[in-house]
């Protein structure tokens, strides 16, 4: 436990109404402790149940855990409560976008973005889920009547792409043409997981490979290592349809990089021929 | 074209199977110095380089990574290098399958922290 977890834990305990609950929840959610993050926000939403920000925290445990429907209704909760929450559209559209459903994914990542306009990140977002900047010269639509997205092929069940990898899917992402998270995830240093944006970046970066590779007609690419000084890593399409990233320490040889990213491919065709 | 970046490059279009090198802008794709064995591909190949290195950067920025610094495009007939440099330029080679990726990596990291 950490000297922040044990300080806030301490807090909390001493004074259980206070809302050190969002802090601590937030800090066990950033150091990948999901259960123990989703615990506290329970049990802080049962003093505060109209708490906006509250069920921010709750529906990101929930993405943290998959569990993406209950996600969903935790966000809609948030909109009725405060219809210009920023983190609530901005989940909503994720949701949306891995659902598939992209119209009403553009219209809360917009609204996101436009309520947030020093957020790059969700700018970039927004115009790669418009295909193109011109979207920002087009009036904002009335808001779609939301239902939760349908439930993707990652959703169902434990079968997921890397469940028979001993390492398990951690630095493991796996996702389709469009950009769509297939199963696994990405998390920075700091334990925030960036997985739908790396998605989106990284069916870009094999749509890119193939163009090179065709130009210069080299036949089709097996894989592209990306060298970093802190981190390595390897992209690889286990299908003619999906990508997989898998992240490594720098430190690691780079032998070893592309035998755990060949078998990781191997373990993500075994699973798209599962669900086919 | 600058005659002192592409003697640069000069070391690497020697080695064995480089087919051609280039010195990249990565905000324009353009090719700044170098030559390919096949001329006519050096534009085309000069503006996907800068997008695939541009694609990468944005996913190690998500992850909140060290920026690229090797790029190693591998396919059945050949790779495709590319070795960012501190500043707007980007070295990039293209060779067959029977190059030597180590002592092409370890030349092209070199010129790269030469532009620097």
């Amino acid at each position: 436990m950490t000297d922040e977890i044990r300080a806030l834990s301490a807090q909390y305990a001493a004074d259980p109404s206070s809302l050190v609950f969002l802090r601590l929840g937030e800090v066990l959610r950033a150091r990948g402790q999901p259960d123990a993050a989703l615990k506290v926000v329970l049990q802080g939403l049962s003093r505060y149940p109209h708490l906006p920000e509250a069920h921010d925290l709750h529906a990101r445990i929930l993405v943290d855990r998959r569990d993406f429907a209950g996600a969903f209704d935790e966000w809609d909760m948030v909109l009725r409560l405060v219809p210009h929450h920023v983190g609530a559209h901005k989940g909503i559209g994720f949701l949306y976008y891995r659902a598939g459903e992209l119209d009403r994914a553009l219209y809360h990542l917009r609204a996101a973005a436009e309520l947030d306009p020093e957020d790059a990140g969700l700018h970039a977002a927004v115009e790669r889920v418009a295909g193109g900047g011109e979207i920002w010269d087009t009036p904002m639509p009335e808001a779609p009547v939301d239902r939760a997205p349908l439930p993707t092929a990652a959703d169902h069940g434990t079968d997921l792409p890397f469940a028979d990898l001993a390492g398990g899917s951690d630095g493991l992402l796996l996702v389709d043409q469009h950009g769509l998270r297939l199963g696994g995830g990405v998390r920075t240093l700091e334990g925030r997981d960036v997985s739908e944006q790396a998605a989106a970046a990284l069916a870009g970066i094999a749509r890119e490979a193939s163009r090179a590779a065709r130009l210069l007609a080299m036949g089709e690419w097996s894989h592209l290592s990306v060298e970093c000084a802190d981190v390595s890593a390897c992209i690889l399409n286990p299908t003619v349809d999906s990508t997989l990233l898998a992240v490594i320490d720098a430190g690691t040889p780079g032998g070893q990089l592309a035998f755990a990213a060949d078998r990781a491919a191997k373990s993500a065709r075994a699973w798209l021929e599962r669900q086919r | 074209m600058s005659a002192d970046l592409a003697t640069l490059l000069d070391g690497l279009t020697r080695m064995r199977g480089v087919r051609g090198a280039l010195l990249v802008s990565a905000e324009d794709g353009i090719t700044v110095a170098g030559a390919l064995l096949e001329e006519e591909q050096g534009p085309a190949l000069a503006a996907l380089a800068a997008t695939l290195l541009a694609r990468v950067r944005e996913l190690i920025a998500e992850t909140g990574h060290e920026p690229p610094r090797f790029l190693h495009l591998q396919s059945a007939e050949g790779l495709l290098l590319l070795a960012p440099a501190a500043g707007d330029l980007v070295v990039v080679s293209v060779a067959g399958r029977e190059a030597l990726i180590g002592p092409l990596r370890l030349e092209m990291l070199r010129i790269a922290e030469q532009l620097d």
